[in-house]
């Protein structure tokens, strides 16, 4: 910069000594200096962020990863859950689970007596349990009717409360102003914790379980989203590559060059750039409102990704196209081979490694989107797992980030937690991709 | 019109291959190729000289249809192979190029193993049944480029491994694999050193048995040592033909002197 603004007047001495920098030299070397400074600032901001946002997110998420569970004997009377007596399902399911709420709160009071276990001013010792147990309990003695009359030991979530405390979300003094939690119900978990009736373990429900409702954060988990997010990126893999592999062929290799094909250019390059909202109203008006395709499935997800991945696999595609040399598409064509063979045979094999890297920037790219899943209902609470495909492509199921949106807008503080654990899933399966994606351009790449 | 005389005297001789009428060739609004009209013997090295630009290259590339590749190509006149017209309709250039087999400026050798990029061009010709046979189009090919005995050991190593001069005679192996009937180079020593030029010349030297060689040289060294006939281009027309030997020792253009005197080019 410096150098080019020196005026002419002050010409460099040509016959000084090489021994002492001349002025010109001195300043292109402090331009130089300044330069790589200012780079080095620039990386360190940015490694700094990085830094700052992985530790903030692993600090808040890694507690999803763990979950508190309390272990209760729990007598199942038949005289409740099986009036007639003859064991028929029709018969247990009307049973609810308000039949079986009383029973796990009768084990814990049982549990509190036997160990001994006295607290002052104690009251609503049932909260300790989340509102979930009576459902596990109810399914587990649906799936095995012949558990009734017996006393067994189960093991259930802590509510989400508790399992605060043993993260350091909720202590003492916040409980002292939480409506939904008290001192001596800290206490409670303490002793029982002591009597080895309550333990802090890695929750691998949290990756496999469905989501649960507002008011039971400990029961939330991925499952779902996660089967969703697959399914779409199995959909958007299966259509976008081999769709934008062809047209970038097509386009790079065997199009004419003409007013429409450059039409068609600028179009893929704008379309890359369209805010993948767009894509969501685009999908929700041609796929559900016009196709009827159903609301919330992942194909529907697949397809609207799938529009807007193609564009970033056709750029990557016609990039890693135009960078084999041309000589070998002439070297090709010079032993007399047809343009189709040139191109299998010689030109898609070089770019091959670029395709790779750009379609998995795209699946990735894809799998982080929340705003188009948005608009075609992917937001809704799916409780169920889609089942396997095809039909599972058609079932309602949610996806990683919209798991986090969703979470995100819940009231209880335990589903930021869970929030951030979701993203550091997310980041895994991102890490993983990129890391696929460098691996195979190491693999396959071929210098000429 | 002496030239026209000299054509028919060499006709004599030796048999026609490539017969060139009236060609013409634009690039878009560049006229490249003006109204050329040459006859090529077969097994003769014919070489084409003059300054850079004048459309060497577009000419040859006329004589196995490259030019085809190119969008604003546009090729009129008549050329003619063993008297077929090749831009007939009915002639597929893949067909073509098959029998007409080219050397590039730049060694260009598939990023493959050297088997592979000899085998290439036989395979997809199916000019071998059995691997035996193939393996044995090989050797032959490499033995006739004159790269057998340096890379024999190692016919599964890359081709791009190989050092300028050897990849270049690779690249001739590989043109002569699909048995051409004539073969195109253009410029194919420019990126080599004297050692490989010389390997490269007596190869071309060889060649002429068999094939009707046509080479693109700016070395006129070069075209005084390899070829029988010499054909002069300036911007795009063909000005001269004729025995090499005469070209260089009494050429009847005043710009075929300029140049090969080193006045123009
Ligand atoms: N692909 C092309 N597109 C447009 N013009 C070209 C192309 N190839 C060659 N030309 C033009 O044609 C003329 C002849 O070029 P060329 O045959 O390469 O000359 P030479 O090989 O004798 O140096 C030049 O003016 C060049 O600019
Ligand atoms: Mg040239």
């Amino acid at each position: 910069m410096t150098d080019m603004t020196a005026s002419p007047a002050e010409a460099p001495r040509r016959n000084g000594s090489l021994l002492t920098a001349d002025d010109r030299t001195r300043r292109r070397n402090a331009a130089e200096r300044r330069f790589r400074v200012y780079g080095m600032i620039a990386v360190g901001l940015a490694v700094l962020a990085l830094v700052f946002l992985l530790t903030s997110i692993i600090r808040n998420g890694a507690g999803a990863f763990m979950q508190t569970y309390i272990t209760l004997e729990v007598a199942l009377p038949e005289d409740k859950l099986d009036k007639s007596g003859t064991r028929d399902i029709e018969e247990l399911k009307k049973a609810t689970t308000f039949t079986y709420s009383p029973l796990i709160k009768d084990a814990l009071e049982a549990k509190i007596a036997e160990e001994g276990i006295e607290i002052e001013g104690l009251s609503k010792e049932g909260d300790l349990i989340s509102k979930e147990a009576a459902a596990q309990l109810r399914n587990f003695v649906l799936a095995n009717p012949e558990v009734i009359g017996t006393t067994r030991e189960f093991e259930f979530l802590a509510s989400g409360r508790i399992d605060g405390y043993y993260k350091g979300r909720v202590t003492m003094a916040t409980a002292e102003l939480d409506g939904n939690i008290s001192p001596e119900q800290l206490m409670l978990a303490d002793a029982l914790k002591e009597a080895g009736a309550l333990e802090t373990r890695f929750n691998w429900a949290f990756i496999t379980a469905p989501d649960a409702s507002e008011n039971r954060p400990e029961a939330s988990g991925l499952g779902v989203a996660i089967l969703g997010s697959f399914y779409m990126m199995l959909i958007v893999l299966v259509l976008a590559l081999p769709i934008g592999v062809a047209a970038s062929i097509y386009l790079e290799e065997f199009a004419p060059k003409n007013r429409f094909t450059d039409l068609i250019e600028v179009n893929i390059s704008n379309l890359a750039a369209v805010p993948s909202i767009v894509f969501g109203i685009l999908g929700l008006a041609i796929f559900i409102n016009f196709a009827g395709l159903p609301q919330s499935a992942p194909i529907v997800g697949g397809l609207v990704l799938t529009l807007m991945t193609l564009p970033t696999i056709i750029i990557a595609t016609r990039a890693s196209l135009k960078a084999v040399p041309p000589s070998i598409r002439e070297a090709a064509l010079g032993v007399g081979a047809s343009k189709m063979q040139t191109v299998f045979h010689h030109v898609l094999p070089l770019a091959a490694p670029g395709i790779l890297t750009g379609t998995i920037i795209g699946l990735a790219q894809a799998l982080g989107e929340t705003a188009p899943l948005l608009l075609i209902g992917m937001v809704a609470f799916v409780r169920e797992y889609p089942a396997a495909p095809p039909e599972g492509f058609f079932d309602p199921a949610s996806a990683l980030p919209v798991q986090v949106y969703n979470w995100t807008t819940r009231s209880d503080p335990a589903f930021v937690e869970r929030a951030s654990g979701a993203i550091i899933v997310l980041l895994v399966f991102l890490l993983i991709m990129n890391t696929l994606a460098i691996i195979l351009r190491r693999r396959f790449e071929r210098r000429w | 019109m002496n030239d026209m005389r000299r054509i028919e005297r060499a006709t004599d001789m030796k048999e026609t291959k490539i017969s060139a009428r009236h060609v013409n060739v634009h690039y878009g609004d560049t006229h490249a190729i003006k109204d050329v009209s040459v006859e090529i013997q077969d097994k003769t090295v014919t070489a084409f000289i003059g300054p850079s630009g004048c459309g060497k290259s577009t000419f040859l590339r006329c004589i196995n249809r490259m030019n085809d590749t190119i969008d604003i190509a546009r090729i009129d006149g008549d050329i003619r192979i063993d008297g077929e017209d090749i831009y007939d309709p009915k002639v597929d250039p893949v067909q073509l190029r098959a029998k007409v087999g080219m050397v590039f400026q730049k060694p260009n050798p598939f990023p493959k193993s050297i088997f592979d990029n000899v085998a290439y061009g036989p395979r997809i010709h199916g000019l071998a049944r059995t691997k035996a046979e193939l393996d044995e189009i090989v050797e032959k090919s490499l033995r006739r480029a004159a790269i057998w005995d340096e890379v024999k050991d190692r016919l599964q190593q890359p081709g791009t491994g190989l050092s300028g001069g050897q990849q270049q005679r690779l690249c001739i192996a590989r043109a002569v694999a699909t048995e051409p009937e004539v073969l195109l180079m253009d410029e194919p020593c420019s990126a080599l050193d004297p050692i490989a030029t010389a390997q490269v010349e007596e190869l071309i030297d060889e060649l002429k048995q068999n094939y009707s060689v046509v080479i693109v040289t700016h070395s006129m060294q070069q075209a005084a040592r390899v070829s029988q006939k010499t054909a002069f281009f300036h911007l795009g027309t063909l000005v001269e033909y004729g025995e090499t030997g005469d070209i260089f020792t009494k050429p009847e253009d005043s710009r075929t002197e300029s140049y090969i005197t080193g006045r123009i080019g």
